[in-house]
């Protein structure tokens, strides 16, 4: 099954992912897996058997921030690419061109929209 | 032809040195007198030379003389000549007498002539005699004069030296107030500066803050709003399932719920130390010790430090580890101050790393950790970098005020003269480094507890 994979170091953000998302894991429409770091997130899309086709990533993370991250993803998987979309506490102009020039597919802001952001993965993951 | 030639010698003698003692004490009625008889004595001694009456003119030389050594003698002002004249008044009565003794009995003179011309010799030699010794004591007294005249000189020139030294002294003393009154002056000029200075450097350490503080407020925020709204959403589904008589999943939603009022609560109190925290930092210290958890506080100013570079230069990334001793509990500190010097120490820490990584390549990990110890009566702060380390030859000067590595206009090089002044003067405690070079530096601080 298609799987979303959610990284930012604040943990919190799987309980409200998952919250949100209830009814949509309940009814197996949407599937996600969750990373608390760059590092981590790299550790499981390096797994072959890993499921992810869509990437939300926040960019302020300690290490690798999620910029890095986007650019290893970018320069390692070429088919089929992933979508990644980044999401950021500081929706600045220079963050979002940096985000758009390294590949990223949309970028969002906190605090997330989470009745547009369930259109928008509905309709990717469809 | 006879004259008399000795009279008229010793009579000129005498009345000279007369005159000019008259002369030199101011009497002019003893110098016209002496002056006359200076005058007779030379008529005398003309008449004699021309008209040959020896026998006459000998009474005018005796009585003349007489009154030359006489008079004087009982006159107060010629007593400093007592003696010159004591010298001449033998020989004076011995020539009065051998006159006298001529006329009066010219045999008995005649067969005794022999006595009255030893008698003269002797009175000269008397009157050698006197003069002599009196001329040796005057040249004595002139040489004791001559050398109190020295003295006195001497004496003198002390005193003017004397008064110049003390002129000198008072413009010195003068000069010295007026350069003591411009160092106090400087010197107050300074404490202001100083703490201008020390208020401007807290500043700068806030407006590096404040992205990170934007950050960590943010982030709270966002927690508290995603999970208010989510929390709606479940009662509304509460209701849905409750109508629907599905106790089960509504009792399900309520722990959700209960769970997210939890997780609001949290990040509530989370933006709240924040803000408490930004507080403390900007309000002047109060300069009061308080029971402060020491390892919460060195967390709160890790995490500002480290998003407050993070927003300030988007291509920072740091790791940073902490290691916390859990048993320390709250120790007595003053948290503004010691919040500073943590929040310095990590800021030097993470410049160091960022400047390593522009000169690495990609296996380098720039890394920050942070410590806290208790071991006996002290509690340890640890904060470490991998970074270049510190080079030798500066080490001593680090924490000099205005000390700095860093390009103009970056750093005030006050940070680490503050920290020790902080560590050192206010807690009682220690400020050390321990570095070596490419493997990176470490500052600790001990705090007494």
């Amino acid at each position: 099954m298609a799987k979303i994979l959610v990284v930012d170091d604040e943990r919190d953000i799987q309980t409200l992912f998952e919250q949100h998302f209830r009814k949509e894991i309940k009814q197996g429409e949407l599937g996600f897996v969750f990373s608390f770091s760059g590092e981590e997130a790299m550790g499981y899309i390096n797994e072959p058997e890993h499921e992810a086709v869509l990437i939300l990533s926040d960019i302020n993370m300690p290490g690798m921030s999620g910029l890095e991250l986007l650019k290893l993803i970018r320069a390692k998987y070429k088919e089929p690419p992933p979508v990644v979309m980044i999401i950021t506490a500081y929706g600045d102009e220079s963050n979002y061109r940096m985000a758009m020039n390294l590949g990223a597919d949309d970028f969002l802001t906190k605090p997330l929209d989470f009745v547009s952001l369930k259109e928008k993965l509905k309709a990717i993951i469809k | 032809m006879s004259i008399s030639v000795a009279p008229f010698i010793i009579s000129l003698i005498i009345s000279i040195r007369l005159r000019k003692h008259a002369r030199v004490n101011t009497l002019p009625e003893q110098e016209k007198l002496l002056k006359y008889g200076f005058y007779f004595s030379v008529f005398l001694i003309s008449v004699e030379a021309i008209f040959s009456i020896l026998s006459i003119t000998q009474w005018f030389w005796g009585l003349y003389m007489l009154a030359l050594v006489i008079i004087p003698l009982q006159q107060i002002e010629f007593r400093p000549l007592r003696m010159f004249i004591i010298a001449f008044v033998p020989f004076v009565i011995e020539l009065v007498i051998s006159d006298l003794t001529e006329a009066i009995n010219p045999d008995f003179f005649k067969t005794s002539e022999t006595y009255f011309k030893n008698a003269e010799t002797l009175t000269i030699i008397w009157m050698i005699a006197i003069l002599f010794s009196q001329n040796r004591q005057s040249k004595a007294a002139e040489k004791e004069r001559l050398k109190r005249l020295k003295e006195d000189e001497i004496n003198r020139a002390i005193a003017i030296r004397k008064v110049e030294l003390e002129g000198l002294v008072a413009e010195r003393t003068a000069e010295l107030t007026e350069q003591k009154e411009e160092l106090e002056h400087a010197i107050s000029e300074l404490r202001a500066t100083q703490s201008q200075l020390i208020q401007s450097e807290k500043m700068a350490s806030l407006g590096e803050l404040t992205a990170g503080i934007a950050h960590e407020i943010q982030n709270p925020l966002n927690f508290v709003n995603n999970f208010s709204e989510v929390s709606k959403e479940l009662l509304d589904e509460m209701q849905t399932e409750m109508d629907k008589g599905n106790a089960a999943d509504a009792i399900q939603i309520v722990a959700d719920i209960k769970l997210n009022l939890e997780k609001i609560i949290h990040h509530g109190k989370r933006a709240d130390s924040i803000v408490k925290g930004m507080l403390l930092h900007s309000r002047v210290s109060s300069g009061q010790k308080e029971p402060t958890d020491i390892n919460a506080l060195a967390d709160e100013y890790l995490r500002l430090a480290y998003h407050g570079l993070r927003a300030k230069d988007k291509s920072f990334n740091a790791s940073f580890e902490t290691d916390f001793d859990e048993t320390i509990g709250k120790i007595n500190l003053i948290p503004q101050d010691i919040g500073r010097v943590i929040l310095n120490l990590l800021n030097n820490a993470f410049y160091a790393v960022t400047e390593k990584k522009k000169q690495s390549g990609n296996e380098y990990i720039p890394t920050v950790s942070l410590t806290t110890r208790k071991s006996g009566t002290e509690v340890e702060i640890r904060i470490a970098d991998n970074g270049n380390g510190i080079p030798q030859k500066i080490i001593d000067k680090i924490f000099q005020p205005f000390f700095t590595t860093k390009p103009a206009g970056q750093g005030t090089g006050l940070g680490l003269s503050i920290c020790y002044e902080i560590v050192t003067q206010l807690h009682g405690g220690q400020l050390k480094v321990e570095t070596k070079k490419g493997e990176g530096s470490a500052f600790i601080i001990h705090l007494p507890v």
